[in-house]
């Protein structure tokens, strides 16, 4: 089912793994099996997308990858072995998940607060941060007075103050409108270029994960496992010229139809779409 | 005035009316009540004229206005000894209220232990427990604050830990993820989460206080140990004094209403650029 022009990536291969899971499960104790077996390897650099129906475990990966929950079974194993240090995770949300009581500035201030870090001394990163997604002049704004989108750039500004070597985001766009999602996905692309971090995308969206990565990996669901990976080849920058692009309709495609075959596979059981 | 500005203020027939409702809303807001309350004082004026009520069944409102001028030496040293009273109440209700709570949500242990004890003490009649008090405390403002603060703290406590508890999970998970320790958590997340809720406490605690205060002076006073408003009411009470009886009622009402207002003040302030509760509603 993977065509021609969807092999691996050359430049994800050669890159060194930074993330190996190894047989990771994960048994609620309702007894439900989120996770079975998922083996994957994440390279430095990656912008990995997790692609799958709701119920496939997508969001519990990223959960066991960030250590807030651990595995039922099988290993997490970090380049150089144990945890990353949490300092070198960065996590987005689904929701923007900001204080409502702080200030723009405040909220990105948070992490490097609470390693105690100063106001006046973390303040030329956040300046610096906010600048990057867009926020400059806000800074005195508290969350309920910005939008939908400028409140998930705080949130990424937050995640990324600490210059975490690992981004992990869970479905960050999907209660935004089209058009802010689209501005979104480019500038969160032109931050990952910049900044060479690696990005482990969590989304129901093929046209997102498709425009965003250079790796999509599809999951199905019931129990949660790994489908079937695809490298998306199409060079970087990726701007709106290559989301019209015949090339990106092609491997939309394609992913679409991983994707269909990835809900298929739950076979005898009902499934209710997204 | 050019023809733009004139477009402008044309405000469809809908709209029209809607503005208007809006400005006689806000008017009537203040005057509806205003005007009830001089209307019912003016009756009851005309009540004791018409019916020859003598003095000291129900006395004329301009009576009760001149008592307490009269009167005001005394009636305004006992409002002191209440307010006192109140006001040392609340703060100690506040501090155990909150303190408490803090220590319910760091323990789940703690919480099961002890929050049952909290709600005995709270549905007790306080008047039902004042004379073991009156047994076990010597002190006569002791006694009176613990009184008043039995009946004031717990709307703080059992709010607070609410709102201690109502965190988003989120939330939580990222101070999770960023090392944030107990104190942390506490100090950045829940204390100003839990803050719409202890507010709402403190404006319910505000009024028991003083609620509280008052019922100890009568429990005290009846044994003629108190000073306090409540004291006054008692004594004009025995001596037939309806227009001090009334003018003390009113001081408290009035200092009840005050309490009311500051404290919404205070919550409004607090609240008024983060808290759905304090903000405009926009259309």
């Amino acid at each position: 089912m993977i065509g021609e022009k969807v092999a691996r990536a050359p430049a994800s291969d050669v890159a060194p793994t930074l993330l190996a899971l190894r047989g990771v499960g994960k048994v609620f104790s309702n007894g439900v099996t989120a996770l079975s077996a998922v083996d994957l390897t994440i390279r430095e650099g990656d912008f990995l997308s997790l692609l799958g129906p709701s119920g496939c475990g997508k969001s519990t990966a990223l959960r066991l990858i960030a250590g807030l929950s651990t595995p039922t079974s099988g290993v997490l194993d970090w380049r150089g072995g144990g945890s990353l240090d949490r300092a070198n995770i960065g996590f987005v949300f689904q929701e923007p998940t900001l204080l409502p009581w702080a200030s723009v500035f405040d909220n990105v201030w948070l992490p490097l607060r609470l390693k105690g870090i100063s106001r006046a001394r973390a303040a030329p990163a956040i300046t610096q941060m906010l600048a990057r997604v867009h926020l400059t002049g806000f800074e005195d704004a508290v969350p309920r007075e910005l939008s939908g989108g400028m409140k998930m750039r705080v949130s990424i500004a937050r995640a990324m103050v600490t210059k975490p070597r690992v981004l992990l985001m869970d479905e960050p766009f999907a209660a935004l409108d089209e058009i802010t999602r689209f501005k979104l996905n480019n500038d969160l692309l032109e931050l990952w270029q910049d900044e060479r971090f690696t990005v482990v995308f969590v989304t129901h969206s093929v046209f997102e994960s498709v425009f965003l990565s250079n790796r999509v990996v599809v999951m199905a669901a019931r129990p949660g496992r790994v489908f079937d990976e695809l490298a998306i080849e199409a060079s970087y920058p990726r701007d709106e010229v290559f989301r019209t692009s015949p090339d990106y309709a092609a491997l939309c495609r394609q992913a679409s139809d991983v994707l269909v075959n990835a809900i298929n596979s739950t076979a005898g059981t009902h499934h209710d779409g997204h | 005035m050019t023809v733009i500005d004139e477009q402008v203020l044309q405000l469809d027939p809908e709209e029209a009316r809607r503005v208007r409702q809006e400005q006689f809303e806000r008017i009537g807001r203040w005057v509806l009540p205003l005007a009830i309350m001089i209307l019912a004082i003016c009756l009851w004026d005309r009540i004791c004229v018409w019916n020859e009520i003598p003095q000291y069944i129900l006395p004329r409102p301009g009576v009760v206005l001149q008592t307490l001028f009269n009167d005001a030496g005394l009636l305004f040293s006992s409002l002191l000894v209440t307010l006192r009273i109140t006001f040392l109440s609340l703060v100690l209700a506040v501090i155990g209220g909150v303190g408490l709570s803090v220590l319910f949500t760091q323990s789940k242990w703690v919480e099961m232990s002890f929050f049952p004890f909290a709600i005995v003490l709270q549905v007790t009649p306080i008047v039902a427990i004042f004379p073991l008090i009156n047994i076990y405390v010597n002190n006569q403002t002791t006694k009176l604050l613990l009184c008043a603060w039995i009946v004031a703290f717990f709307p703080i406590l059992s709010n607070t830990t609410l709102g201690l508890n109502s965190v988003d999970r989120n939330l939580r998970d990222l101070f999770k993820l960023n090392g944030a320790t107990r104190w942390q958590q506490l100090r950045y997340l829940r204390l100003p989460a839990a803050m719409p809720y202890f507010l709402g406490g403190l404006k319910i605690a505000g009024g028991l206080s003083l609620i509280g205060a008052v019922v100890a002076e009568f429990v005290a006073g009846t044994t003629g140990q108190s000073s306090g408003l409540a004291s006054r009411i008692i004594e004009a009470g025995y001596r037939l004094n309806a227009p001090r009886l009334f003018a003390a009622l009113f001081l408290i009402s009035l200092t009840g209403i005050l309490i009311f207002l500051v404290l919404s003040l205070i919550s409004h302030l607090i609240l008024r650029r983060w808290h759905e509760s304090a903000l405009k509603q926009e259309r």
